[in-house]
């Protein structure tokens, strides 16, 4: 279109549906595209394929009948979104400062686990769609290590259903400390596998370099967070900007790129999983013994044995199950630093047993919208690594 | 002028059947054996660099047979299969554009070498389908025959990923023809020759193999197979994240197996022509050609030594050929794919400038050596 030397030939844009079932477009979305042989001249998104309604869902349970739908939202992370909702509904409750500090290092440590799961699962899937299948075999390997240390904590490997108001669901396992540095030393080999399979290989550095990239300014007024946001070079990060749960404890750094493409977020990724080997590895150094558990038994159910010893408990172990535990009157916003971003739950409460409102803040939803400007010029073959990196994952998204 | 040694003469029969022999057992090879187990080997192969068992489920009593089965099974589903043809597609070009893809794949073999010249009870047999003295040329030829297979499928299709799946093939194709073409040309100055069986002889000194006197054209030849043989890196026409599955989106049935043998089969060409160029067709390092008959001569008398010759020269041919395609899908499950413009640039702006790099140093060494 813009090439002035071309032959006054008769050429027509193409018009390219791209999705909701295409390879490409895992997660179900669907790109409307106009292309010009190879160029994407325009291109629309549009969402909402796997909408299923769950901030509706939440309201019509009680407060503890809601987590099993947050792991739904970012399945390949989902004790980060338990711990977000908890954190919200603790908020509401006023008891942030009331949760044992065990259980504050133990959510740090799930969050961090999944942090690398998610990771992994992101950037294989972005070497699978560019071709190279055998890395993306080796990602999945670490994955699958990582999420057997999810498993031996929680019984779940995907949808944990951890966390709870005011505590988790149950310990740390025996002897998890040594399998944690088991599989990270395993972890760290698969790391430098990685490193000599893609950061140095040319094909690699030609698909992602200088791709989908987006400058500072954009990536702010598109209300980028996250992995994306820290490539195109700002230094914003939810767990060192408002630090929750232990981060203020740890030390960690925070990968910062400079051009914002897709190199750059692949990267970022790459050095964010370091980070959260190293976080998980200081988390288990400082972790307090001591309850799991608030020591409330209006928040958290007691144990089996005290509903069963005391008339107390047993009242509300029965007034939890039946009318859920009682949240005032009030609203509150928290905000976590999810893998992809910033994933925020707001709450609102009239009192009683049920949400009243809860909306998700989706860190994807946002990337999501800026795909077109990402893509617009580039070639069609480059929607793929951008769609990639910015990680739509469908059940945040569409909610 | 005509040619007369093409009419028939006193060992016509002799020839027809030795003619008849070689086809069948090229045929053999390549659509009995090549293109239904290098299915099963790829998946073995993959599976062994992914950390993986690979196929293992297709059973007969619960015998699997290292997942061999898998090819019949796979055969019985592709045969059963709805042969869908999409509304609006051109039907006969859509029906044709498979066997265009297949049939060049097949006969570009005809004129590689799998073994010397042997004589048996005073015929002279020599291993090669058509010896023709434009050998090559006959290859590429043949080769961009492969093209329209694919331009055809994918038009026909009336669909816009086959579309944009055909006009990648064409453009891909045709870049690196040319490339391709003059990567040659060097080894044709070597040797001095297009016909196959004249450069393999001439290979018969291991230290006169193709790979030593021409490693640039050698590694420039590989790169242009395999933008020519369309599998990753250079998998773009097909590319599945982006095009679904190219110009043969709309494919179904056998006649989705045709064109996945024809790339098969053209690994297999590929490898083929590699070894008869670079890698001393049918020799064994250090050991002469009529040395071995010599040899085998001295042991079983000179016709059943000749036919053991031809045997063993056979037998180290083709394992050649599976050494490579080894190696062509270690490279094929290593790396990522191009996009389609830094194929292009690949193609024209590296490999054909040194290309005919290549045939100027080549030139003033041979003239040098004069």
């Amino acid at each position: 279109m813009e090439n002035k030397n071309r032959l006054d030939l008769n050429t027509e844009l193409m018009v390219l549906n791209m999705g909701p079932s295409h390879p490409a477009t895992h997660g179900t979305v669907r790109f409307f595209l106009k292309l010009d042989g190879e160029k994407v001249v325009h291109m629309e998104t549009e969402i909402g394929y796997l909408h299923r309604g769950f901030e509706k869902h939440c309201e019509n349970g009680t407060w503890t009948q809601a987590f099993p739908f947050t792991d739904r939202l970012n399945y390949c992370s989902a004790p980060q979104n338990n711990v977000a909702y908890a954190l919200a509904v603790e908020k509401l409750l006023g008891v942030t400062d009331k949760v044992p500090p065990r259980a504050v290092y133990i959510r740090t440590i799930m969050c961090e686990l999944s942090r690398m799961a998610d990771h992994y699962t992101n950037l294989g899937a972005a070497t699978l769609e560019l071709g190279a299948l055998t890395a993306f075999i080796y990602f999945v390997e670490a994955r699958e290590l990582t999420w057997d240390l999810i498993e031996s904590v929680c019984g779940a490997r995907l949808t944990s259903n951890y966390i709870r108001v005011g505590g988790l669901a149950s310990d740390l396992p025996e002897g998890f400390a040594a399998r944690v540095k088991e599989v990270f030393a395993k972890n760290r080999v698969f790391w430098d596998e990685f490193d000599k399979l893609l950061t140095h290989n040319r094909i690699f550095l030609d698909r992602m370099r200088d791709t989908g990239g987006i400058s500072r300014a954009d990536a702010i007024s598109y209300a980028f967070t996250g992995p994306c946001l820290r490539a195109a070079g700002v230094e914003y990060d939810v767990r060192k900007a408002f630090p929750y749960l232990a981060y203020r404890d740890v030390d960690f750094d925070i990968p910062i790129g400079t051009t914002g493409d897709n190199f750059d977020r692949y990267l970022v990724r790459m050095e964010e999983i370091k980070q959260s080997m190293r976080i998980v590895e200081q988390c288990l150094l400082q972790l307090p013994s001591g309850p799991i558990n608030i020591n409330d038994a209006s928040v958290r159910n007691p144990s089996k044995e005290d509903g069963k010893t005391y008339m107390e408990s047993m009242i509300f172990h029965f007034k939890n199950t039946i009318e859920g535990i009682q949240v005032p009157k009030g609203e509150a916003y928290v905000a976590t630093e999810g893998t992809n971003g910033e994933v925020g739950f707001y709450l609102v409460s009239q009192g009683g047993g049920k949400p009243w409102k809860c909306r998700v803040r989706p860190p994807c939803f946002a990337l999501t919208q800026a795909i077109g400007h990402m893509c617009t010029g580039h070639y069609l073959s480059d929607i793929i690594p951008t769609f990639d990196m910015i990680n739509l994952i469908g059940g945040e998204c569409d909610r | 002028m005509f040619d007369y040694t093409y009419l028939p003469s006193p060992n016509l029969i002799p020839s027809l059947v030795e003619m008849m022999l070689k086809i069948m057992f090229i045929f053999t090879m390549n659509m009995g054996v090549f293109a239904p187990v290098l299915g099963w080997v790829e998946r073995k192969q993959s599976a062994l660099m992914q950390d993986r068992i690979g196929a293992n489920r297709a059973d007969i009593f619960g015998f699997t047979l290292f997942g061999l089965l898998h090819i019949a099974s796979d055969a019985l589903k592709l045969l059963v299969k709805e042969d869908f043809i999409p509304r609006g597609a051109d039907k006969p070009l859509h029906y044709l554009a498979p066997f265009i893809a297949v049939v060049p794949a097949l006969v570009a073999f005809a004129v590689i070498p799998f073994g010397g010249k042997y004589m048996l009870w005073g015929h002279e047999a020599n291993l090669v389908i058509a010896d023709l003295n434009v050998g090559m040329l006959y290859i590429f030829a043949v080769a961009s025959l492969a093209t329209y297979g694919a331009v055809i499928g994918g038009w026909a299709s009336n669909n816009s990923w086959s579309l944009l799946g055909g006009l990648r093939v064409g453009a891909q194709m045709l870049s690196y023809e040319v490339a391709m073409g003059l990567t040659l040309v060097g080894i044709f100055m070597v040797y001095g020759s297009l016909q196959l069986t004249t450069i393999g002889m001439a290979q018969e000194n291991f230290f006169r193999w193709g790979i030593f006197l021409q490693p640039l054209g050698f590694i420039l030849f590989i790169a242009c197979a395999l933008a020519e043989n369309k599998r990753t890196p250079f998998d773009i026409p097909e590319a599945e994240s982006e095009l679904i599955a190219g110009y043969f989106t709309e494919y179904s049935g056998l006649k989705f197996a045709m064109f996945w043998m024809a790339e098969f089969l053209e690994m297999v060409t590929i490898a083929a022509v590699l070894v008869a160029l670079f890698f001393g067709g049918w020799h064994i390092p250090f050991i002469t050609h009529q040395g071995l008959i010599d040899a085998m001569g001295h042991l079983f008398g000179p016709n059943f030594g000749a036919i053991a010759a031809m045997l063993i020269h056979a037998a180290v041919f083709w394992i050649k050929v599976v050494a490579w395609i080894v190696i062509l899908m270690l490279i094929r499950w290593s790396l990522p794919r191009f996009r389609f413009d830094q194929v292009m640039r690949l193609g024209w702006k590296i490999v054909l400038p040194l290309a005919l790099m290549n045939i100027v140093l080549t030139g003033l060494i041979i003239l040098a050596v004069r």
